[in-house]
């Protein structure tokens, strides 16, 4: 069929079944955006910033698991989607981004709105496309969203000079991907699989290493499947909270520089680690030297430049985490679950010795209760987006997290101002769950201009700011590192939260009580309102366990018991 | 483990000739840090690829990372690191017309090379050997006042 360039974008969008895309218009894009006014294929959400458009995309492909789009304009619009892109590079998150550019015959002219898009999204991007004629927009398209959605999931951006978005030519969209240079394994080798299940059949005291390539290969079941049925103790990441189930017996908590006592001594003492989908990221792993200093290690990832970069592994196994599981599984009968239980048992010790715990107070709201008090009143029915900071680790730490893709967040990047818009996006996908981005007094500022297009759209998610006026992450390590000198985090100067959130379109809620903090969740709930919901908690709380930055994991600054 | 770090390699990026690939291959060893020596690049006849050849140094994990990451690239076919190879160099090197032409060829021609053009106001030769034996012909060259050495970066094939 002939049409033109930017047609054949709103088709192969259709195409590949795609229902929501974020985005904002501009000169290089207005082609397009003009055919997607006419179409009805797919639903657009006008973002009021580039970024926030790019987390929206994020937020729904890792609620969802497809491929998020997200679309902006050259120059300064492609320029503020850079930070979105970085950040679903970093956890490996399916996307496609579709960036105006000026038409062929002004690139490299400096033109208005000109930037080497190409060039700058290089690094984070999994790869980028700038596209050179009409004839090849279909293919590439198509190739984009394979590449984002295949092998190593990342994001793709596709740079459209403004003249192909005009031109009109025929349009095929191809059924199938044919790049001669990518090849992504995904069974794993079978003699490496064989050779792994015989150490753990001798291992003493082996560790299930749960990381986010877990989530993204929808492994969830198979590897509650593989610790059930070895009785192997299990640590998730940041990045794999609930693919275990917070209710698991075998799980352990959180690993890393907030994980948990048992956890981290779990991972200092266990002579075989099974690592699935984890990639050793130094905020798990601690000083490396010290990391499973008395352990084999069997590492299981898709990407083969993820084995043995920074430790050395026993046996490597390139795949993805369930075929793997798929064949390891078979390979398990009969194993000796007797076995571990020794094990099992000191790690129990492990964790009544200091489990995860704070001090609740009655006079002021501790954040942790906040946390766990909302996992108790909405539980598995919600979905938890979150910020960067304390806030985000206290959730990762309380909350009850039941199932893979419940818990969104930026792990790899750590991005302040990504959870409001990723739980839009979320809430585009789920719009009969409950979306509570938890976040932090300074992280919501970052892109509260999203209240606008929550409140314009209906997207009604609830914004929980755990308010300690403070950047207080940073805060937190000037207390413990910098002699309590708070350079520049004391946010004593606050907005009207309330009036904000009214002004936009949407409703406030201050809560300093736990008799308000549930009567505001709950009213939240019914009124179905994008709202910000200031909660003041305690100013100076601490996120423990904590591992100094290079430090080993048994290492711990573990809370004072009995610690107001 | 200090001589391990700086350890020379040669080693082979066969690459789809797409538009900025060698920006690809090359911002790959910038934003890790890594050290390019030399780099050439040109098209596989009758194919859609291109041969980059990538002289670096460092250690047996370094080296292990940059080949995984290359094969990362999308467009990368295939990396290939030398064991066992032939390696070869080209350079020009320009003389001042004052120095003595035989001597200069015979330089040249104990090093697999040969004067390449002679003009009013300068001689140019060209050698083409093994990148330690081109070091050793520049160090000769020396004497000779050269103006102007141009060196043209390794190329290698797998013996
Ligand atoms: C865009 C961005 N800028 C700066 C940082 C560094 N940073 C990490 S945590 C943090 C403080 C966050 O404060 P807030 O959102 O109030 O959350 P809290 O730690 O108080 O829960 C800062 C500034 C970051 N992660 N991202």
């Amino acid at each position: 069929m002939q049409m033109s360039g930017a047609q054949m974008v709103c088709e192969a969008i259709i195409a590949e079944g795609v229902k929501t895309v974020f985005g904002y218009p501009g000169g290089a894009i207005m082609h397009v955006y003009d055919e997607i006014y006419k179409q009805e294929g797919f639903e657009h959400i006008l973002n009021r910033h580039e970024q926030a458009a790019v987390h929206a995309a994020d937020g729904y492909a890792r609620a969802t698991g497809e491929v998020g789009v997200a679309m902006v304009t050259s120059g300064p619009g492609f320029t503020n989607a850079v930070t979105g892109l970085a950040t679903a590079y970093m956890d490996s998150i399916p996307m496609v981004v579709i960036s105006g550019q000026v038409p062929l015959s002004l690139i490299g002219t400096d033109g208005f709105q000109e930037i080497d898009a190409v060039g700058i999204s290089r690094p984070c991007t999994k790869h980028n496309f700038l596209v050179r004629s009409l004839e090849e927009l279909p293919r590439l398209l198509k190739e984009a969203f394979y590449i984002a959605r295949s092998g190593r999931p990342g994001p793709v951006l596709i740079d459209i000079p403004k003249d192909i978005t005009v031109d009109i030519g025929e349009f095929v969209y191809p059924d199938s991907v044919n790049i001669p240079t990518y090849k992504p394994t995904y069974k794993g080798n079978k003699k490496q699989i064989e050779k792994a299940v015989e150490a753990m059949k001798k291992a003493k005291k082996p560790l299930l290493y749960i990381g986010g390539g877990s989530v993204l290969s929808n492994a969830s079941d198979l590897v509650r499947e593989l610790a059930e049925k070895t009785q192997i103790p299990t640590v998730e990441t940041l990045m794999a909270r609930g693919v275990m189930g917070a209710k698991n017996p075998l799980l352990l908590g959180m690993l890393g520089m907030h994980g948990n006592y048992a956890s981290n001594m779990a991972m200092s003492e266990t002579d075989l680690v099974i690592s699935l989908g984890a990639r050793f990221d130094d905020r798990v792993t601690g000083k490396l030297s010290e990391f499973a200093k008395y352990a084999d290690i069997i590492h299981v990832d898709i990407d083969a430049a993820n084995i043995g970069k920074l430790v050395d592994v026993d046996y490597p196994i390139v795949g993805d985490v369930t075929e793997v599981l798929e064949a390891m599984l078979p390979l398990l009968d009969g194993i000796d679950t007797d076995r571990f239980q020794a094990w099992r048992e000191i790690l129990k010790r492990y964790d009544e010795l200091h489990p995860q715990s704070y001090v609740d107070s009655d006079d002021v709201i501790k954040p942790q209760w906040a946390i766990e008090r909302i996992g108790e009143l909405v539980g598995e029915n919600a979905i938890i987006t979150s910020d960067v900071g304390q806030h985000q680790m206290w959730a990762a730490q309380h909350y009850p997290f039941d199932r893979p893709r419940q818990w969104i967040n930026s792990g790899g990047l750590g991005t302040m101002g990504f959870g409001f818009p990723a739980a839009l996006g979320a809430k585009k996908a789920f719009p009969d769950k409950t979306v509570i981005n938890v976040t932090g007094d300074g992280s919501i500022l970052m892109n509260m201009q999203e209240l606008v297009t929550a409140a314009e759209y209906k997207i009604p998610v609830i914004n929980l700011i755990l308010n300690n006026h403070f950047l207080g992450m940073v805060r937190q390590w000037q207390t413990f590192f910098y002699e309590k000198r708070y350079s520049e985090t004391d946010l004593t100067f606050q907005p009207n939260w309330k009036a904000l959130a009214e002004a936009c379109g949407g409703i406030g809620y201050d809560v300093t009580t736990k008799e308000e903090f549930d009567a505001a969740i709950k009213d939240a709930i019914a009124q179905d309102k994008v709202c910000f919901m200031n909660v003041a908690v305690n100013r100076f709380e601490n996120v423990l366990p904590m591992v100094p930055a290079g430090g080993a994991l048994f290492n711990m600054m573990l809370p004072q018991k009995g610690e107001k | 483990m200090e001589n391990a770090m700086n350890e020379r390699r040669v080693i082979s990026v066969i690459v789809l000739n797409e538009s900025s690939v060698l920006a690809r291959v090359t911002s790959l060893f910038a934003a890790r840090g890594y050290n390019i020596a030399s780099l050439t690049v040109a098209p596989i006849p009758d194919s859609e690829m291109s041969h980059i050849t990538i002289e670096t140094n460092g250690s047996a994990k370094v080296m292990e990372q940059i080949t995984k990451q290359l094969h990362k690239l999308i467009p990368v076919y295939k990396v290939i690191e030398h064991e066992e190879m032939v390696e070869k160099e080209m350079v020009l090197v320009k003389f001042p017309i004052t120095e003595h032409l035989s001597d200069i060829g015979a330089l040249c021609a104990a090093y697999n090379g040969g004067i390449a053009n002679v003009g009013k106001e300068m001689i140019i030769a060209m050698v083409a050997d093994e990148p330690v034996r081109i070091q050793h012909f520049i160090e000769a060259a020396q004497r000779y006042n050269p103006y102007e050495i141009v060196r043209g970066g390794v190329v290698a094939i797998e013996r």
